[in-house]
């Protein structure tokens, strides 16, 4: 188990977001957090990689609690987690060669010369070689992405989560993207977390379903039985999803 | 092993170099640099690298090797790898890619070609100021009888944001300019008996000079700023590309409200810095300088004449004009994201100061010369 959230309870200000949820992240796996809009998705994820305090519960990461860390720990532990955030989050002003090295600049002692070569590998892996040298202003929106992705695993990370990866992405570039994701888990044996509410993706890609409803977890498990879920969300998004695919 | 080989992470036995370290974050630091040495100092042409230490071999470490085994090749040696564990086989397997990626640096021999790429691109910049200038004035004075291509109220608005927010500090600035000139000069007039020409100084300097100025320096770095950090902004986010794309020009859209806000309050904000200021001095004239109100003024009204109001008047057009054209300009110029806005915000505040300040130079010699 790479990651555990248990009995969390989020909330801004008096309105409650997330509702005792307890979920592990297992080694190995694609776990998918699915769910409406504003059902809390994006607040488990931030909550997971460390970015907000729970109201109440634990969030563990490799087997530590992230709230009671120093910062030396949290910096060892942060260097194990790769993160793609939804609109990609690349710095504009820097080519994708500065932003893939950030987190080499910040974490290693390699030389340049050594990180220009991390940096070709990661966009290579990712299919961007030869755009070392762009801004991220002179990419299309699945470049981006891509290359975001890229900056995630600069540092090998075990562990990668992903905030709607296609959000806003033509269907043969999130199926691209979902091969990208399926060749991590198989090829470099990441585990990756991924929140969307793509139905094509979730086919495409998902190990395991986290259903999130009104922010409580209320399906844990394996894809072909969230498909056949009696549970009354979970049977409604993919009773949508078949009618809305034809 | 010696304690020197465990911190500077490899040993030397035999010609064979064997890696302590490991190499998950590049290992200590020099690292590379000691092992491409310790290559350069062997007498075999063929090196063995004794990789046994490591369990595991990630992306970062796979590029390390790769670097090491390409520097090999430069120095004329040929670096091999030993003791492969089954973790670094995989490793090699999926990130080992020692392309020949020699980094030759490039010498810039040619200073002539620097200097007339610098005079090429002056020559464009130039040429796209102009462009610039003759749109907006263009579609500024359209808009006398045209209302549309912009948003109704757009000049109203603007012209509420640059003058009102901007009216107390240049009051407060003015009044204090106004008592320090007249301070400052009330011990020399004293001496010469001329209390009575404090009114002169400060009504002239206020009038011709100082009024206009700092109003246009004060509004450069508030509005000019603002001007341009709106403007870029909307560069990055593809706005204006937006406004081109639903038949707008950006120019008319944006920029001409700008300009007759900044036209209607800029001579109007002068106007209250020159009152200010000389109130200013008033109050030391008559507190310090044994002046009645009466003579103050009165030597006021005396000392300036038709053309200074005019004069002024011009400059704070003239200031108005270069402080939003030349915001505009940078922020249309804008390249890269955040840290782009933020450099072209400051470049035009300063430039607008600049041209501010020359402009004064050249009119004051039109008017006064």
């Amino acid at each position: 188990m790479l990651a555990r959230v248990e009995h969390l309870t989020a909330a801004y200000g008096t309105r409650t977001v997330l509702d005792d949820v307890t979920l592990d992240v297992r080694r190995g796996e694609i776990l998918v957090i699915l769910g409406g809009s504003g059902c809390g998705k994006t607040t488990l994820l931030k909550h997971f990689i460390g970015l907000l305090m729970p109201k109440s519960g634990s969030v563990k990461l490799f087997g530590e609690d992230w709230w009671t860390l120093d910062e030396p720990d949290r910096d060892a532990v942060i260097q194990k987690i790769g993160v793609l955030f939804q609109n990609g989050a690349l710095l504009g002003s820097r080519t994708l060669a500065a932003n893939v090295a950030i987190p080499l600049e910040q974490h290693t002692n390699l030389s340049d010369a050594v990180i220009l070569r991390v940096v070709k590998l990661k966009l290579r892996q990712v299919g961007l070689q030869g755009a070392e040298d762009r801004l991220p202003s002179e990419l299309s929106g699945g470049m981006r992405k891509r290359a975001a992705m890229a900056r995630a695993l600069a540092l090998d990370p075990p562990l990668v989560f992903c905030d709607e990866p296609s959000a806003g992405l033509d269907p043969a570039t999130t199926f691209n993207l979902d091969r990208l994701l399926l060749d991590l888990r198989d090829n470099l044996g990441l585990t990756l977390v991924v929140v969307t509410h793509e139905t094509a993706s979730i086919r495409r890609i998902a190990d395991r379903i986290a259903f999130l409803d009104q922010g409580r977890l209320v399906f844990d498990g394996p894809l072909k039985d969230a498909i056949v879920s009696e549970v009354d969300p979970v049977r409604r998004f993919f009773q949508i999803a078949e009618a809305t695919v034809g | 092993m010696a304690p020197l080989d465990q911190e500077r992470g490899f040993a030397v036995e035999n010609g064979t170099i064997k890696l302590l370290a490991n190499l998950e974050r590049g290992g200590p630091p020099r690292l590379l640099e000691g092992l491409v040495e310790a290559v350069k100092r062997s007498k075999s042409e063929r090196l063995a690298l004794d990789l046994s230490a490591l369990e595991r071999l990630d992306s970062l470490g796979a590029s390390f090797l790769a670097e090491l085994v390409v520097r090999g090749r430069v120095l004329g040696k040929e670096v091999y790898f030993t003791g492969v564990t089954e973790g670094v086989e995989s490793g090699l397997a999926r990130y080992y890619y020692p392309a020949p990626e020699i980094r030759v640096p490039v010498e810039k021999s040619y200073r002539i070609e620097a200097l007339g790429q610098i005079l090429v691109d002056a020559w464009e910049a130039a040429g796209d100021l102009l462009l610039l200038v003759s749109e907006t004035i263009y579609w500024t004075v359209i808009a006398l009888w045209r209302g549309d291509g912009h948003r109704k109220g757009a000049v109203e608005a603007q012209a509420l944001a640059i003058g009102v927010g901007a009216l107390p500090v240049i009051a407060m600035i003015s009044f204090l300019v106004g008592l320090i000139m007249a301070l400052q000069s009330a011990e020399q007039l004293r001496q010469f008996g001329a209390n009575i020409y404090v009114a002169d100084l400060i009504a002239i300097s206020m009038t011709r000079e100082m009024g206009p100025l700092m109003t246009a320096i004060l509004l450069a770095g508030r509005s000019g700023s603002a001007i341009a950090a709106e403007i870029a902004t909307m560069q990055v986010n593809e706005e204006l590309d937006a406004l081109r794309t639903m038949g707008l020009n950006p120019i008319r859209y944006v920029v001409v409200p700008k300009v007759w806000g900044i036209l209607i309050t800029m001579p109007l904000l002068s106007i209250v810095a020159v009152v200010v200021g000389i109130f200013g001095g008033f109050l030391i004239a008559v507190s310090n300088l044994d002046l009645t109100p009466r003579a103050f003024l009165v030597e006021v009204a005396t000392a300036l004449y038709l053309k200074d109001l005019i004069s002024g008047f011009v400059k704070s057009l003239v200031f108005a004009l270069i402080i939003v054209i030349l915001a505009a300009y940078f922020g249309f110029r804008v390249r890269g994201g955040a840290e782009g806005v933020g450099r072209v915000t400051t470049t035009s505040v300063v430039a607008a100061i600049f041209g501010v300040i020359i402009a004064d130079a050249v009119l004051g010699l039109i008017f006064y010369l």
